[in-house]
């Protein structure tokens, strides 16, 4: 049998060398044969392909030419899009959209203060990256940076004044006591021995002193890091109050879906707990809250938050106009949250809960360390999706009079400065493509996630 | 690693703060008495604060008389005429059923329709498809409201110059004018052939259903509903001798006389919140079709069912399965949507009672709850029957 190759066969009619490889037929290949199958298969599909290209040519030319040919692209004022002083037809007018940009990202933010906005708009694109980029490291240290020490930075670097100053001073001494309550227990760490337990203790006995406690030890030390610049901020270049009242465009944007987030994932994960539980009023309460917000619409939620809040505390503690909103937007997410993640609980195996209850571990233990990071590992589709729904709706805040970015685009729309034609188009052109790439990138990476999730069921 | 001592590990005697049943009556009494307490607080801060802003409270305001008008309205109602607030909030509440009935029969056609285009074998239309339900389903419902109303249907020529369409239709930024219908005395008997059509048709397909599932034989349904539903009134219709006319708006110097009047926030916030939910039905509907899997119709072919049996004997009965959930709450949404009504002006039932009525009578509590409290009884109806329907199309298993 070692001999029997093609060279040696004996027979003449067996071919000795490969054939060259034949083209495929035209009728299954190449351009004509794709074009009849994908686009002239029946009639009907003919028809319908003629119609679309009919759509198509009809539609994209004339919006080339009036978002990017025809367009202006640069101008002081109005002057440069009406069509009679330039001469020509005139599409789109951009260099609206570029002398307004400033007013778009800020609103009507002191000019000389806007430096405060890019601080937390690098914070908030840190932290997002931290948290949602895969193999970024130190992932617990992310979770507290996006979850406490963001929002705390972005309170005292947007608002400023006395009342920002006094938390960042009111922090700083908290951290201060906590990084020598710590120091203490290093050296001596039987001091908390009721609790974290023998066991806990015994472990941390058996370090050297400097490694004991390294997980809290490492927060104190990053919130510490962060405050001390912020309070090095203040006191050199100071940090002036700014009414919320001044606040605006992609900043308030972007506060409200951060505040949505921040708060709604927390209140979610509690509150689709509580449906969970087995305690009948902790259940009844939540049933009743998620039902009750998911069945009325957002603005119903900003219409009360706006008109009842300020009823039911105090005269003096009346929150501020902007908070207003804030509030209703982050108790509406976290009703939507809380059933996103009562999802991701449900689809966890009962093995695991009476696994963990088996090794002795309390209630939220295991929820902390078995249950939710399963749990929400795969709800995070879920979640970017929630948070897509949330950052459309935050657009919602216009109708209470919040200047978002909507609002300062519509606001820009009926100043004489600009008034053209075209000038509306081109505002809602701008703001159509801002949100439509913010939620389409975010659509995108939930994909992304969902494939990277499923690829550990396939086999 | 030291080991635990086992002494410490002594069974029974847990103390009574270990207790988890005496440890969840206190953690519900907890909870109970700090939601108690802040319902106790805010509403004696609301009476304390009703009473410094000296602002009624009670549902007396119901019968007072509104004092603004509203533009469209499906009853009658004008300040002139003494209307009351509680008539403005049918007038919004009309409203807004109105806009979802239409919106949520529209988008489920454009959803259907697209969701359908997106799984089409052809190339163009699969990617046209797509492009609409990204972009429709990543910018907000808001921006599209605005873009229909403020820069499509507001710089519509004024009347003077309107636009004419074949069938005496007008379009001027006053909206769409419409031939208007009267109906003559004897139009009743129209409606109640119509009636009688539909109620005939559903006991027909009930008798063909049982005589298919007796005998196998099938009627063609189709043909036979239409004869029932379209084909009984239109005789009646000619037997009474025509009993409608229509009554053209007519082209004057300064304006339109005549016809009927569709405003423009109506129509731009029905086609805004039927393309927006268009697309996100046509998401449902690709998903339903997709989870149907290629098994079942390669089975029906094998069994010698052609395309046309095969998608309406077994494909659509067990998509429908997948989609009717999904689909259920996006017309919830589109109820909910509906109150963007606000925005462009329509007057809804937030516009006229969380807007006007609010703002005229300053009493936040009553109208908020009110307003809120219609929403959320076609949401727990609406999923009541939801949760009826799933039980019964759900999969028996073992």
């Amino acid at each position: 049998m070692t001999d029997a190759t093609l060279e040696n066969a004996p027979y003449a009619f067996v071919r000795k060398e490969t054939l060259q490889q034949e083209p495929a037929p035209l009728s299954v290949a190449g351009p004509w044969a794709w074009i009849r199958i994908h686009l002239f298969s029946s009639p009907l599909n003919a028809i319908l392909t003629l119609l679309c290209l009919y759509l198509v040519i009809d539609a994209v030319p004339g919006l080339i030419r009036f978002y990017f040919l025809d367009a202006v692209w640069t101008g002081t004022n109005r002057d440069a899009c009406l069509a009679d002083k330039v001469g020509r037809p005139v599409g789109a007018c951009w260099a609206y959209v570029g002398d307004r940009l400033q007013y778009f990202i800020y609103g009507s933010y002191p000019v000389a203060e806007r430096w405060r906005v890019d601080i937390v708009f690098a914070m908030f694109a840190l932290g997002i990256v931290w948290l949602l980029w895969n193999k970024a490291p130190l992932k617990k240290i992310g979770f507290f940076f996006f979850f406490v020490i963001l929002p705390l930075s972005a309170f005292i670097l947007l608002l400023g004044g006395d009342r920002a100053e006094g938390l960042l001073r009111f922090l700083i001494l908290v951290n201060f006591a906590l990084a020598v309550l710590y120091l203490v227990l290093s050296f001596a760490p039987s001091l908390v021995k009721f609790w974290i337990g023998e066991g806990q203790l015994a472990v941390e006995e058996a370090m050297p002193p400097w490694q004991r406690f390294y997980r809290p030890k490492r927060l104190i030390l990053i919130s510490l890091v962060v405050f001390g610049l912020l309070a090095l901020l203040a006191d050199k270049v100071g940090l002036p109050r700014v009414d919320t009242g001044l606040w605006g465009g992609m900043m308030v944007t972007f506060l409200v879906s951060a505040v949505g987030i921040v708060f709604s994932l927390p209140l979610g994960v509690l509150l689709a707990l509580g449906r969970r539980s087995k305690l009948p009023a902790i259940q009844l309460l939540s049933v009743i809250f998620i039902e009750f917000v998911r069945g009325v619409p957002l603005i119903t939620v900003l219409f009360m938050a706006n008109t009842m809040l300020p009823l039911f505390v105090p005269q003096e503690w009346s929150p501020d106009r902007l908070l207003r909103p804030l509030i209703g937007v982050a108790l509406f997410a976290a009703a939507y949250m809380a059933e996103v993640v009562r999802g991701g609980l449900q689809a966890i195996p009962k093995g695991q809960y009476e696994g963990a209850m088996s090794l002795g571990l309390g209630y939220w233990q295991m929820m902390r360390l078995i249950i939710l990071p399963q749990a929400l590992r795969i709800v995070i589709p879920g979640i970017v999706n929630t948070f897509i729904g949330l950052f459309k709706d935050t657009t919602l805040v216009t109708i209470v009079g919040i200047f978002d970015f909507l609002r300062t685009i519509e606001a820009t729309l009926v100043d004489p400065t600009w008034a053209t034609p075209t000038t509306r188009t081109t505002g809602y052109a701008f703001a159509a493509i801002f949100y439509f790439l913010c939620c389409w990138g975010m659509s995108r990476y939930s994909v992304a996630v969902e494939k990277r999730l499923a690829a550990g069921q396939k086999r | 690693m030291t080991s635990i001592p086992s002494e410490t590990v002594s069974p029974g005697k847990a103390s009574l703060f270990y207790d988890p049943k005496i440890r969840g009556y206190a953690y519900q009494i907890l909870l109970l008495a700090v939601v108690g307490f802040l319902i106790w607080s805010a509403a004696s801060n609301a009476i304390e604060n009703l009473r410094a802003q000296k602002i009624a409270s009670g549902f007396g305001f119901w019968h007072n008389a509104a004092g603004f008008d509203v533009n469209q309205k499906l009853i009658p109602f004008s300040a002139s005429g003494g209307s009351t607030y509680g008539q403005a909030f049918f007038v919004g509440l009309l409203n807004t059923l109105l806009v979802a009935a239409i919106g949520i029969v529209l988008a489920t056609i454009i959803g259907f329709t697209v969701g359908v285009a997106r799984l089409s074998n052809n190339w163009i239309v699969a990617k046209l498809a797509m492009v609409y339900v990204e972009v429709i389903r990543n910018i907000p419902l808001l921006l599209q409201l605005f873009f229909w109303y403020n820069a499509v249907l507001k710089p519509l020529p004024d009347a003077r110059n309107s636009i004419a369409l074949p069938g005496s239709i007008y379009l001027n930024n006053r909206g769409i004018i419409l031939p208007s219908p009267n109906f003559g005395p004897a139009f009743e008997a129209v409606v109640v052939a119509f009636i009688v059509g539909i109620a005939a048709a559903i006991a027909f397909f009930i008798w063909s259903r049982r005589q298919q599932m007796q005998t196998g034989k099938q009627y063609h349904n189709g043909w036979i509903a239409l004869a029932l539903i379209v084909g009984l009134p239109l005789l009646v219709f000619f037997i009474t001798g025509r009993p409608l006319t229509f009554d053209y708006p007519q082209q004057g110097r300064f304006n339109l006389t005549g016809g009927m009047q569709i405003y423009p926030e109506f129509v731009a916030l029905l086609i805004g919140l039927s393309t927006y939910t268009g697309g996100f039905i046509a998401e449902v509907v690709r998903a339903g079709i997709l989870a149907v899997s290629k098994g079942q119709s390669e089975a029906a072919n094998a069994l010698g069912l052609r395309s046309g049996p095969t998608l309406k004997l077994v494909v659509i009965p067990q998509a429908m399965r997948v989609i009717i959930p999904p689909l259920t709450s996006q017309y919830l949404n589109l109820v909910k949507n509906s109150s963007l009504a606000v925005a462009i002006g329509y007057p809804d039932l937030v516009q006229v009672f969380m807007g006007t009525v609010l703002n005229q009578t300053g009493q936040a509590v009553e109208m908020v709850s009110i307003t809120m409290a219609v929403y959320l009884t076609i949401s727990l109806v609406t999923s009541f029957f939801m949760n009826i329907y799933n039980k019964r199309m759900a999969l028996v298993e073992r």
